[in-house]
């Protein structure tokens, strides 16, 4: 409905194309981009930075919300650092991470991987604090201590937290990269967006913006996915 | 059923054997999987300033089932914590068949003693029947399966908690508890929240298999009934110390209806409403009117 009203605004001139460019117009774009292959190599590119970034920033975050979550000692070296350091927003570090890396891909890999730790970094730590005192209990008192208590109590315990950290995380992911991307890159879908806006190519970027959804889209998908078969034993999360 | 029966009573005289031979303290070595001797002297427990337990003594000789009562906040389940390993005396001794609990050897938490909780406290990420298997070595998984028929839940095996009712979770949890073959099981409140005719239900399970194992058991109750109906002995614990000690020699199964339940009941609850704090205010103030329907106030809010 939506779509149809849209293309017949523009194909009638209500509405300029270089405002908007009518769905046919977009979809011929993404068409020609397809043929040329462009699209999948740019889609490819940035793919693989926000899965870089996601795993080395959601593997630390993991990592240490462990850490700090499990042990005291951890908690009092390094949480107040974190929390100091989670109050810059990473798009802040642009500048200086230019400096730093130059405006090559460990740059935008770098600013995913930070943009992401934190929402893993907190879930992880909040999960495992919040694990069942009386489940803990137990298990104790039924002889179970060290990694078989951390297997079968603590982790799974903490997993609904941490997926709810995941799914912040891949929404972050694309936010960044996109910025990260429409700044400084010769490749990966920002970049394509941004050489359309030069020459006024409003149906590519048209084209650019609609994969950044697709794209956020199936990583939520992915993210919904993996909640439904780890958390199948909870009820909010059972069919019946 | 039979047969699985049997190769249980097996892996238990196995384990006794290693356990006797183990501690050493003991001279007998037990014939089958029998239930532990309790000794505490002048046990007591403070959180603080807070006094709970104070200069408790008790024997409880093995294999029998001893049931406190009490108000809440009395101290009861404090005494089965303590006895359970889950929090730490401040005073005083337990001896478990005659050897002094050292609390320093493995947190303090003995493998012939389990506990059942109030709240069923399943892990609601694995199977019933991986539940039931929690803390048992690899080798072992298969007896998980036999005590779960044993509590009649067989085919409920590949199941979520979440989709169990309450009385079911309970089994379940008493199945977990005896699949390690306690010889001192301690029940913490495990029938507060089932209904009625559910509760009717385990007493009559918990007892067949007391009665098979031979384990000693510690119920702590809010219901004299219920104590009345399961106990050899019950307990009555106030102020943090034991007030009353009341043998029940009625023959097994018991008929909750008979005179001489009725009688033990009414004195246990007597004994039980003369500790209201309630009760002397409301003596004497006799003018305002019918002393009996005071009573039966006192009584109602008691069941309350």
């Amino acid at each position: 409905m939506l779509i149809a009203v849209w293309q017949l605004a523009s194909s009638r001139g209500w509405m300029s194309n270089r405002i908007l460019p009518a769905p046919l117009g977009v979809a011929k774009a993404f068409w020609t981009l397809t043929l040329s292959g462009d699209i999948w190599a740019n889609v490819k590119v940035s793919s693989l930075r926000a899965l870089a970034g996601f795993v080395i920033g959601g593997g630390l975050g993991l990592g240490f919300g462990l850490l700090t979550g499990s042990f005291k000692t951890m908690e009092t070296l390094f949480d107040t650092t974190l929390q100091m350091v989670r109050n810059i927003p990473p798009l802040a570090l642009i500048p200086l991470v230019i400096l730093w890396f130059g405006i090559d891909e460990s740059a935008k890999v770098f600013l995913v991987s930070v943009g992401v730790f934190f929402p893993l970094y907190l879930n992880t730590f909040h999960g495992i604090r919040s694990v069942d005192r009386g489940l803990l209990e137990m298990a104790r008192s039924y002889g179970l201590s060290g990694w078989p208590l951390y297997r079968d109590v603590i982790l799974p315990g903490a997993l609904p937290s941490i997926l709810v950290g995941v799914r912040f995380s891949l929404g972050l992911m694309w936010v960044i990269l996109i910025v990260a991307e429409t700044i400084s890159a010769q490749s990966g879908i920002g970049y394509m967006t941004m050489n359309a806006r030069e020459f006024l190519q409003t149906d590519v970027m048209l084209v650019g913006i609609l994969l950044y959804a697709v794209l956020g889209k199936l990583a939520d998908l992915l993210a919904n996915g993996l909640s439904r078969y780890w958390l199948r034993w909870h009820p909010s999360y059972q069919a019946t | 059923m039979k047969q699985q029966g049997m190769i249980i009573q097996h892996a238990g005289l196995e384990r006794d054997v290693v356990s006797a031979t183990v501690r050493r303290a003991s001279l007998v070595e037990p014939q089958r999987q029998s239930g532990i001797a309790v000794q505490l002297r002048g046990v007591g427990k403070a959180y603080g300033e807070k006094t709970i337990l104070n200069g408790i003594d008790l024997t409880i000789p093995p294999g029998e089932l001893v049931a406190i009562v009490g108000r809440s906040g009395s101290g009861k389940s404090t005494l089965l914590r303590l006895l359970a390993g889950l929090d730490k005396v401040s005073g005083g001794s337990v001896a478990y068949d005659g050897v002094l609990s050292s609390a320093a050897s493995d947190n303090g938490i003995r493998e012939d003693v389990r506990v059942m909780f109030q709240d069923s406290r399943l892990l609601p990420w694995k199977k019933v029947l991986a539940n039931v298997a929690l803390g048992l070595p690899r080798s072992r998984h298969q007896e998980a399966r036999g005590v779960l028929e044993q509590v009649g839940l067989a085919d409920r095996a590949d199941d979520w908690p979440a989709h169990l009712s309450g009385g079911q979770r309970q089994r379940v949890a008493l199945a977990r508890a005896l699949v390690h073959k306690p010889r001192l099981l301690l029940l913490d409140e495990p029938l507060g929240a089932l209904d009625a005719l559910t509760r009717i239900e385990m007493h009559a399970l918990i007892e067949h298999i007391w009665r098979a194992n031979g384990f000693t058991a510690l119920l702590v109750t809010h219901d004299p009934a219920e104590a009345i109906a399961l106990a050899d002995r019950v307990l009555l614990v106030e102020d943090g110390a034991i007030a009353m000690d009341l043998r029940v020699d009625l023959p097994r199964p018991r008929a909750l209806g008979s005179a001489a339940f009725a009688a033990l009941q009414d004195r246990l609850l007597r004994r039980l409403l003369q500790a209201d704090p309630a009760a002397p205010v409301a003596e004497p103030a006799q003018d305002l009117g019918d002393i009996s329907l005071q009573r039966t106030v006192s009584e109602v809010r008691w069941a309350i």
